[in-house]
Order: C-alpha cells, then structure tokens, then sequence
C-alpha cells in the first residue's frame, strides 16, 4: 500500500513538474510583468532597471525554480485585471464550477450504469436499441448545442401547431410537443453561502433550478461514452468463463448480472470513467460560456481575451492539479476495489 | 526476395476489385441500410461543401452581395421569410444557405486535415514507442498519457489561446484553418499513438516479424512493410471517429472564439455568431447549422461503428 | 434406465449466412456412478455436447432437436429456473481453463458459499464449513486461508482442485469435465486427474468426461465415444476401442499417439484436417481422410461418398463405416454358408 501510494505520488508530481514548465514557460514568453506595473510611460531605462531589480534577465532555470517555490505556496501573482492575487480569483470561481461539475457527475452515474447494464443484458429489446440510437445521437451533438437547444425549448419555450388548434386533440398535441420556457439559463441566482467564499446552489430548491439545465448539458457530453462503455464492458463480460461456470453453478441470473458480472464491468470503467469524469472541468468552459454560469471556466475565457497572462497560468495550474488528484484518486480506488492489484507491494 | 514481392503485390492490385466485391466489408455494407443511407449522407454533404461555390445563392465572403437590410430573416416555412433566401438570412443579412454550405466546406477542410496531421504524428510515434520499447516508449506514453488526462479539448483550447496570443487576433483570423488544423492535429495525437502502439505490441510477438528480425531486415523496414500493414484496421477505424471529433472540436473552438472568424465562418463559428440572437427569436441563425453539424458528425459517427464491427469481428456480439 | 440418456441430440449454431450444424444425431447413455468419455479432435462438438446438456451453450447455439433425459426428467424444454436447479447440484460442471473459470474478483469463499446458498437454505455459516471439507477433500493445503484468498493468489493446479471443490459441494449424481487438465502443466495433469477419479469411485458419481487425450480415457473411463464434424462415429467399452478399434478415425488417432511410433522415425498422422462444419463432406464426413474408401482390390467403395454411414454392431462395440459393414457382412455370409 505504501509502495503504490509513493508511486502514485511520484508520478503526480512528476506530471505536475511538466504543467508547471509549460505553465511557465507561457508567463515567462507572454506576460510582461513591467508594463502592467508601470504603463507605457516609463523610459526604457527605467524599465531594464526594473527588470534587473525583479530577477527578469535571471536564466530560465533561476526564474522557473523562483515560480517553482511561491506556486508551492499557491502564490501566482497578480491578476492583471482584477488587480488582487490569482488564487483569490480563482477559489471566489470554483465552488461554481465544482458544483456543476458534481450535479453533472450525480446524473451521469445514476443514469448510464442501469442504463448501460439493462442494454448489455437485453441487447436485443427495443429499449436497448433506443437508449444505443439516443447515445450515438447524443455523442455527435457537441455540448454548447445540446446547451443552445435546451435553452431554446426549456427558457425561451416552443410553441408548435402543426395540429389543427381548433380541434380538441389537436390542441392537445399541439401542447404536448410544445414547451413553455421559464427554466433559468443565465447565471447562478442567488446562492446561499456556506462559508469563505463557497456559495452553494445545493441549498435551496431556486438554487437547483439554476444549476438543472448547465448540469444536463454538462452531462449529455460524457453520459452516451458512459452507457457505451458500461454496455461493451458488460456484454464482454458476459461472454466470459466464470460468467459461464456462475451459470453451470446454478446461480440466480440476478446474482450473476449485479454481482458476478457488474463487478467486473466496474473495473475498467472506474479507469476510463474517473478519467473523463476529469475531463469534465474542460467541458465546464463551454457550458459555462452558454449558461453564463459565473464558474472558472468563464473565467478563463475572460483571462484570455483580456491576455490577464497571471490569471490563465494561475487556471491551468489549478485544473492541472484537480486532473493529476482526480487520476491519483481513481487508481487508488481501482487497486482498492480490484483484487488481483497489488496495493502491497510485495510480490505474490 | 524485392522481386517476389513486387510481384505478389501487383497480383494482389489485379484481384482486388474481385477482392472487395467478395468481401465481408461489402458483404455487411449491403446488408446494413443505416450505413447506406449514413454513407449517402455523408457523399452528399462532401459533394455540397465542395460544390459551395456553385451551388450557392451568393458569396458569403463578397460584402458587396451582402444586403444589411435583409437581416434576421426566417426560412421559407415561417411568416415573413423572403423567397430569396432559402434558409433565411443572419444577423449580417447574410443568406443563410450559402453561409452553411461554405461553413460545411470550412469544417470539412479542418476535420480531414487535422485528422491526417494527428495520425501522421500518432502513427509515428506509435510505431516508434511500439517497436523500440523502453526509455522511448515509456517517454512516448507518458506524454499521451499526461496530454489525454488533461482531455484534448482542454489541450486545443490551451494551445489555442496561446496561438492567438502570439500571433495576434488579426493574424490568426487570417491563418486560422492551418492554424486550427495545428492546434487540433497536436491535441488529439495520443488517440492514434495508443491504439497504433497496442497493435504493434500484439504483432511484434508474431513469428513473422521475428522471422522478418531473422532475415537480417533494418527495422525501419519491419515496421513499415511488415507491422503498419497489419494495424491498418484499427488506424481505418479510429480515424472516422476522429473526424468527427476534429470537426467537433473545431467547432468548439469557433463557438469559443478560438477558431473560425465570423468573417470566414465555419458551422462553428456560425453557431456562435446567431447564439446571441436566440433570445430575440431568430432561432434559425444558430439552430439550422447546428442541425448541419449534427448530422455531419452523426452519419461520420455511424459509419465509424459500422466499420469498427465489421472489421473488429471480436467486438461482433450476436 | 440409465440416470442420463441423450437421444438424437441435434444443435445448431444460427450464423448470418444461415444454420451450421454442430451435433447430428448424437446418442448415448450413462449409468449411475459409471465413467463415459467423450474423444475426438478439437472441433469435432465434444464441448458442444457437454455444454449442451445442461443447455448452457452460448449464443447463436441452440438445441434443435433430440431429448435429453435425467433422472426421468426431460431436460429440453424445461425452463431456465427449473434447469437451474439442476446445474451445480445434481449435475456438476469442470471446465478446461481454470484461470478463466474462477471469477477474479470474488473470494474462494464467496464463490462456493454461494453455491450452497443457491440450493439450500443454509446458514453462512454452515456454508462455510462445507466448503471448508470439500477443500480437504480435494488435498489444498490450508484450506483455512484459501477460502479468504482471491484466484490470483492461486496456481492453476490450485485453482482446480478449487473448481472440482465446487463440483463436489452439493454431492452431484454427475459431474461434466471439459478437457479438465488440458490447461495445465503435464506435471499436474496426473495428479489432478488421479485425484478426480478417486473422488467419483469414492462419492459414487458419474463422470462425463471430454478429452483429447486417449491416454486419460483408457485410464479413468470405463465407456467411450469417439466424435467426427459432429457426430459419434464410434463407441462402446474403453478397453475394447483402445485394443481394437473398428472405425478408421479411432485406428488413426491411436496410432498417432507417440507410443505406436517407431523410435527414429515420423509419428503416424492421419492425412488432412477437420473439415468445417460449415462445408461438411458428402456421405461418411471422414472420407476425404479415409484410407479405406478403395477396397484392397482397387476398387472404390461409392457408399462413402454417398450415404451417412449407419451403426453397426461389432462385438460390444459400435461403429458408423461402410467399411467395417462390409467386413461384419463378408464374414457372417462364409459363416452361413458353412452352417449349410
């Protein structure tokens, strides 16, 4: 267990050692730390002054190992644009971020495993061809278009009337592939804070409305990989031997399905699904863009186009370390779960 | 022994019509109408995009066609659409038709291109990593791994920014396809690298290719003429998924701002470009292309399954 | 009436370019507490015929026809809940491959308790303690500690013993081994095979028993049957195959075994291969491979080509060739004739 822990921290580290070059690598080539300090009117001398005084012609090794030790610290300067520390702008964003981030995670997981198992069990059933034709069409949408078309038919609402409306169950046809909006698509609302800067939209049922649609969306972009690999892990399984010998023991199918072979399933979706659920908080600068959800992601964007150079390498260091923890964590939890890793160490 | 070769190889090329009309590819294709009609789909799409210029009511990029004053018009079918535009028109006074099919060229260009950078990049380093093992393909892999854990879109958007940041707004408007073409062809390499590695790691342990090691081949040469042919499959396979993703991924960029410029607008761009109008009721701006981008990639997305279960028969289940 | 008879089985596989036929016609019986094997070379349907009886033959497979009766009970037709009581109580499988056979992320434990527990109400407890003796019996040391272990942590000869443990546990009238030793080290064969048959003669159960190994079958089966593309070509008592076999394919198959070679020189092979059972030959499905099919004179025997040889009687054995019906024909008629 040791052993694998000073692995796996090794490896983190290792990959945080990378992101913190790349990073920067950016600060250093892209932010002039002297122009934003003292605007365009100071005379050059000045400014190569300034520069000496700052560590600015030190070599790239000097200044990345002075970057090294104050990101240690979580000390990533200034932003340019809000004129306060990196990390305060970043952790006033992420609770929202990290929420939607959860809600979408919540649905993803309650829906794409009874979904996956029911279609790897019946593969034939008419169900399971839906939910497969719904997950193919689900995976060519890209996530700012299922978020554009869920405001249109759930904010702003359709009214359709393809069915003569004076007729009685035309008018009820009419309504029923009709919506009427009003489902909150533009920000947060007012969430209740928890402590520090945290605000929550977990606390009330006005808060949950806000986050329904940015979590669908959010989750529509991950949930048809989930059902298709559950699906394929299952039916794979399914073909094995000891599902087989379960069979010839005289188990209950219902055995075989929840414990035999699910158990199985779990194993490499846990790899490739804590993996993507990761991934996840890349997805969230689209969704937030659509949503104006007030997240790290729209956030990013703005530094972007703002070239507030801090605040980006700031982002990336921060998403990079929620990557390197959410894959750290995913091994540990696939060595806990599966037996035949060797959390030991020793050899067998 | 060149000789022995080339001559079977140019039997081979003799045969093989007679081979594809015998095969299972064609077999199953003939039996599977959503691959028919996807594949259809698909030649017609292809065939609009390239014929843009043609088959357009009017040229998107030639402000002097453009009537400002004809903006925000509907499609045929709702009350105040004008017959001249077809698909209506966009905020610009744009017509929306010849917008969507010089978008759909622009998507395509991207799509391809980027996916025959990435597996040019992919297939190499996979054979390298593959074949040489150790150090190289422990370094390799590491790479992937850490670039596929960051998720390629984070990676094109990353790199995007950085592009448009050093390049300056007006330069990259004006290199944005190759450029795009970079960001997603460097983004989305370890997809290939992977499966490429995977196979070579399986055949690498084959007779022939010792047999090939035996006869004193260079190594350069086993895995071109004796490994690549036999990863061909699962390369053939990946690489319809990644079209479709490089064109989402496109499209992504350009929604964010990263891509296309409204100027040149791909079905991305377009996207972007009427989402600010959808509260204001013109709904067609960004949901017609966005109806093409779908289908573009979902036809791409079914020909991709179709092929993956005909030419991966262990993944066939009854 | 014998505890297991299979009547005129016929299974199929339904493949997209139409049905492929995996077992024709297949008879055969076995009593209580007797030995059967079931030889022949891979792809001749021995697997399909064990898998079948129980009815757990994978998709596209099914049964076509016939029936299988146990116990008086027809097998065909019953349902799956009813069938299941059956599997892993009364009639008990071993597979070939025991380092796929153990599910790898369940306990040994766990994976015989819920065996018992599937046909019995019985306490954990109680569950446990069985499977703790029926581990005794199969000679694993510390029985104790495996029952916590995970497969990984056992060896294949291990694992086996483990499995033949669970065929045992509800005392099954018949146990169903598929190549059971085929996936190990020849060191472990012996003893595992040893071990399996020592623990039917002692609990009085009934062994079907599938193996390419002539060797295993005359030491262990007290019946045999030889399978060719799907069908029984020959059978009756073991010792009277093994030391004189009627049916060409069974010659050929015992005098490939290394011990009827000439030191120095080429083992003896039959000629050819399988065919598949998607393109069956015409007549007896041996014939291509048959050196019999022209007559010491020179002349061709046309009935091999033509029609499916039938059964017949030679001594207590039974064989389908046209051949060894015209040899059993020509030696009754001179013996008539010098009764008149």
């Amino acid at each position: 267990m040791i052993a694998f822990l000073i692995k796996r921290l090794f490896h983190a580290l290792l990959v945080m050692f990378v992101i913190s070059v790349i990073a920067f690598a950016i600060q250093d080539n892209l932010g002039d730390p002297i122009q934003q300090m003292v605007g365009q009117s100071v005379p050059e001398s000045e400014r190569a002054a300034l520069r000496e005084e700052l560590g600015l012609n030190d070599p790239f090794a000097v200044q990345y190992l002075r970057f090294a030790a104050n990101a240690v610290q979580f000390d990533f300067g200034y932003s340019y644009v809000f004129n306060e520390p990196t990390t305060d702008v970043i952790l006033r964003h992420l609770p929202a971020t990290l929420e939607l981030v959860a809600a979408s995670t919540f649905l993803i997981i309650a829906l794409s495993i009874p979904i996956g198992v029911y279609s790897a069990i019946r593969p034939r059933a008419w169900l399971s061809r839906f939910f497969m034709g719904v997950s193919i069409i689900g995976i060519s949408i890209p996530v700012f278009l299922t978020a554009i078309v869920l405001i249109q038919l759930f904010a702003i609402g359709v009214s359709w009337s393809p069915f003569p409306a004076d007729t009685g169950w035309g008018a009820w046809l009419n309504d029923l592939i009709s919506t009427d909006g009003g489902m909150p698509a533009y920000g947060r609302g007012d969430p209740v804070p928890v402590f520090g800067t945290w605000e929550t939209n977990f606390a009330s049922l006005e808060g949950l409305t806000y986050l329904v649609l940015p979590a669908i969306s959010l989750a529509s972009i991950m949930l048809p990989l989930f059902i298709r690999l559950i699906r394929a892990e299952m039916l794979e399984v399914m073909q094995s031997e000891y599902v087989k010998f379960a069979r010839a023991k005289g188990i209950s199918l219902r055995r075989i399905y929840f414990l035999h072979a699910l158990k199985n399933t779990m194993l490499p979706v846990i790899t490739v699904g804590g993996v993507q659920i990761g991934t996840l908080v890349a997805y969230t600068i689209l969704t937030e863009t659509v949503f104006q959800w007030p997240g790290m992601g729209l956030m990013f964007l703005d530094a972007i186009e703002r070239s507030d150079i801090p605040l980006i390498v700031t982002y990336l260091m921060i998403v990079g370390l929620i990557f390197v923890i959410t894959n750290t964590l995913v091994d540990l939890i696939y060595g806990l779960v599966n037996p035949t890793v060797k959390l030991t160490g020793k050899p067998a | 022994m060149t000789t022995s070769t080339s001559s079977a190889a140019s039997s081979s090329t003799a045969s093989r019509w007679e081979r594809f009309r015998d095969s299972y590819l064609l077999y199953s294709f003939l039996r599977d109408p959503i691959a028919q009609v996807s594949l259809a789909v698909f030649i017609l799409m292809v065939a609009c995009a390239v014929l843009a210029p043609w088959l357009a009511p009017m040229n998107p990029y030639d402000l002097a066609q453009i009537d400002i004053l004809a903006s925000e018009l509907p499609p045929f079918w709702v009350d105040g659409s004008d017959p001249a535009y077809l698909m209506g028109t966009d905020a610009q006074g744009r017509d929306l038709l010849s917008t969507i099919l010089y978008g759909l060229r622009v998507s395509l260009i991207i799509g391809f291109g980027a996916v025959a950078l990435q597996a040019t990049l992919g297939v190499c380093f996979g054979l390298l990593a593959g074949y040489l093992g150790g150090r190289v393909d422990a370094f390799l892999m590491r790479m992937a791994d850490i670039q596929l854990s960051f998720s390629t879109l984070m990676v094109a958007i990353v790199v995007g920014a950085l592009f448009k940041a050093i390049f300056g707004g007006a330069t990259f408007s004006t290199y944005a396809v190759p450029l795009l073409v970079l960001i997603i062809g460097l983004a989305e390499w370890p997809q290939y690298a992977r499966t490429v590695r995977a196979s070579v790691l399986a055949e690498k342990s084959k007779e022939y290719v010792d047999a090939a090691r035996v006869m004193g081949l260079p190594s350069r040469r086993i895995m071109f003429r004796h490994i690549l042919p036999n990863t061909l499959s699962p390369i053939f396979v990946i690489s319809t998924v990644q079209v479709a993703n490089a064109i989402i991924s496109e499209a992504a960029l350009s929604f964010l701002g990263l891509g296309m410029p409204e100027t040149q607008p791909s079905l991305g761009s377009l996207i972007k470009s009427g989402f600010d109008y959808i509260q204001s009721g013109s709904w067609w701006i960004t949901l017609i292309p966005g109806l093409v981008l779908v289908v573009l990639v979902l036809v791409i997305n079914l020909l991709g399954d179709w092929l993956r279960d005909v030419l991966n028969p262990r993944l066939y289940k009854g | 009436m014998s505890l297991l008879e299979v009547n005129h089985l016929d299974v199929r596989f339904a493949l997209r370019r139409g049905d492929v036929q995996a077992l024709r016609d297949v008879c055969f019986s076995l009593d209580r507490g007797e030995r059967l094997g079931i030889v022949g070379e891979s792809g001749a349907g021995k697997s399909v015929a064990a898998f079948s009886l129980l009815n757990l033959i994978a998709k596209p497979g099914y049964i076509a026809g016939g029936s299988i009766t146990f116990d008086g009970q027809e097998l065909i037709g019953l349902s799956d809940r009813a069938l299941r009581r059956i599997r892993g109580h009364r009639i008990s499988m071993i597979f070939q491959d025991p380092m796929m056979t153990l599910n790898p992320v369940l306990t040994i434990g766990e994976q015989m308790i819920e065996c018992l527990k599937a046909h019995r109400r019985i306490s954990t407890k109680d569950a446990r303690a069985i499977s703790l003796r029926k581990l005794e019996q199969v000679q694993i040391p510390s029985p104790e500690a495996r029952l916590d272990q995970y497969p990984h942590e056992l060896s294949g000869g291990m694992r086996q013993r483990v499995i033949i443990a669970i065929a045992l546990l509800l005392d099954p009238d018949i146990i169903i081994a598929d190549e059971p030793t085929t996936a190990l080290d020849v060191t472990i064969q012996a003893e595992i095979m040893a071990l399996l048959l020592e623990l039917c003669e002692e609990h009085n159960v009934g062994l079907v028993l599938i193996t390419h190994d002539l060797g295993v079958v005359s030491q262990v089966t007290q019946r045999m049957l030889v399978m060719y593309a799907g069908r029984v070509i020959e059978q009756g008592p073991t010792r009277e195959i093994i030391n004189d076999p009627q049916h060409p394919y069974t010659q050929g198959l015992l005098n490939a075994l290394p011990q009827m070679a000439t030191p120095g020189e080429r083992l003896n092979q039959i000629p050819g291969s399988m065919p598949s059972l998607s393109h069956l030959p015409s007549g007896c499905a041996f014939h291509p491979r048959c050196g019999f099919v022209t007559r010491p004179d020179g002349s061709r025997r046309q009935a091999c080509v033509d029609e499916v040889p039938a059964f017949v009687a030679s001594g207590n054995c039974q064989a389908a060739c046209h051949m060894v019906a015209e040899m059993i024909e020509r030696e009754r008629i001179p013996a008539e004739e010098q009764d008149s």
